[in-house]
């Protein structure tokens, strides 16, 4: 017997399990609606859960992505100053955070292919279940326990196996964004202690922009001593005339405002 | 003949398909006892294309029990291995 005969054998025999342990059989049908109702329940909750988890993803896609651009300037700006022991440095790091992107879009799209595929069982169940209670209420009305026996056999069994696959891809869907939610909590930690981008060893990127701002602020110490140098020598006169009419400008218009308040409340 | 493919639903195909698809079916069921990952897969990636061309969708409110069920897709031969033995990942 092949492998698709023996599993259609095992949800099978599942289903006869249940349905001979109930002693009058339209029973069964009310039990089991309220199973496929709670069983519902639980796809949409799973549902969410891999939205929940895929959006957690995407916020750290899009967290590597900012850090991964700000390597990319800080390389190009110690480039533009000569340093490219700095820019070296910084394009390492960027692909060490390229490769854990790469790896965070893999699980996006899978966790993206969970959730429709969930959705998709989460709607065929409602339609089983619909379809299910109306079935249920005819044969409740029209046939005594006896009769109704090989008609609720046939229904049974078939919604029984829809609830096995479904429950075993709520399992696996379960499971899947378990792994998610302890592999995003480490990322998280690894981002907020900065080990992350530093995972290629030496100190973290915002060191890079600390010799950058160091040299660029030697650069502009240098200018301004030069400046004054040029001053001192040359004899050059103040420039700060601007500031006063600037604070002329600005008391006019709330002069004009006081006035006109004036004859306003007194005709109030 | 009604087809179940796990985790996509179930297939309405004509009776004659099933030669065609034993075939393969058996060709699955040597790869799970040899234990031969590549064979696995491919023969379930076979079995899997061969039933949905050959399948219509059953309709969405249709509550019939399958005559053949087969693995989902990407299914490992431990998963199926496991539903094999005794059915004991089927949960409720």
């Amino acid at each position: 017997m092949g492998v698709m005969k023996r599993v259609s054998t095992i949800f099978r025999a599942k289903a006869n399990k249940a349905l001979d342990k109930m002693e009058d059989p339209r029973e069964t049908l009310d039990y089991s609606y309220q199973t496929q109702l709670e069983l519902l329940q639980k796809v949409r909750r799973g549902v969410a859960d891999v939205a929940t988890s895929r959006k957690r993803v995407e916020l750290q896609m899009n967290q590597l992505q900012q850090t991964s651009d700000k390597l990319d300037r800080q390389a190009r700006d110690s480039l533009a100053a000569g340093r490219e022991d700095l820019a070296r440095e910084a394009l390492s790091r960027k692909s060490g955070v390229q490769g854990q992107l790469t790896d965070l879009q893999a699980q996006y799209a899978s966790l993206q292919g969970e959730e429709e595929k969930l959705t998709a069982a989460s709607q065929r169940l409602q339609a089983k279940v619909d379809a299910f209670r109306v079935k249920k209420e005819t044969i409740k009305a029209t046939y005594t326990a006896a009769e109704a026996t090989t008609r609720i056999n046939e229904v049974f069994t078939g919604i029984s196996e829809e609830m096995s696959d479904v429950g075993l891809a709520i399992q696996r869907a379960e499971d899947k964004t378990e792994q998610m939610k302890a592999r995003a909590g480490a990322i998280d930690e690894l981002m907020a202690s900065g080990a992350l981008t530093d995972a290629l060893g030496g100190p973290p990127p915002d060191d890079i922009q600390a010799e950058l701002d160091r040299m660029g602020a030697t650069q502009s110490v240098d200018a301004e001593l030069e400046r004054i140098k040029a001053e001192l020598a040359g004899g050059t006169g103040p420039k700060e005339i601007g500031s006063g009419q600037a604070d002329s400008s600005v008391g006019q218009p709330s002069g004009t405002n006081f006035q006109k308040e004036q004859p306003g409340s007194g005709g109030a | 003949m009604i087809i179940r493919i796990m985790g996509e639903g179930q297939l309405k195909l004509d009776s004659s398909a099933v030669d065609e698809l034993n075939k393969l079916d058996s060709e699955l069921e040597k790869a799970v006892e040899s234990n031969d990952d590549a064979a696995f897969s491919s023969a379930l990636q076979a079995l899997l294309a061969k039933t949905r061309a050959m399948g219509a969708a059953l309709p969405a409110d249709a509550i019939e029990p399958s005559e053949l069920i087969l693995p989902r897709e990407g299914a490992t031969i431990d998963e199926v291995r496991e539903l094999l033995a005794n059915g004991g990942l089927i949960p409720g």
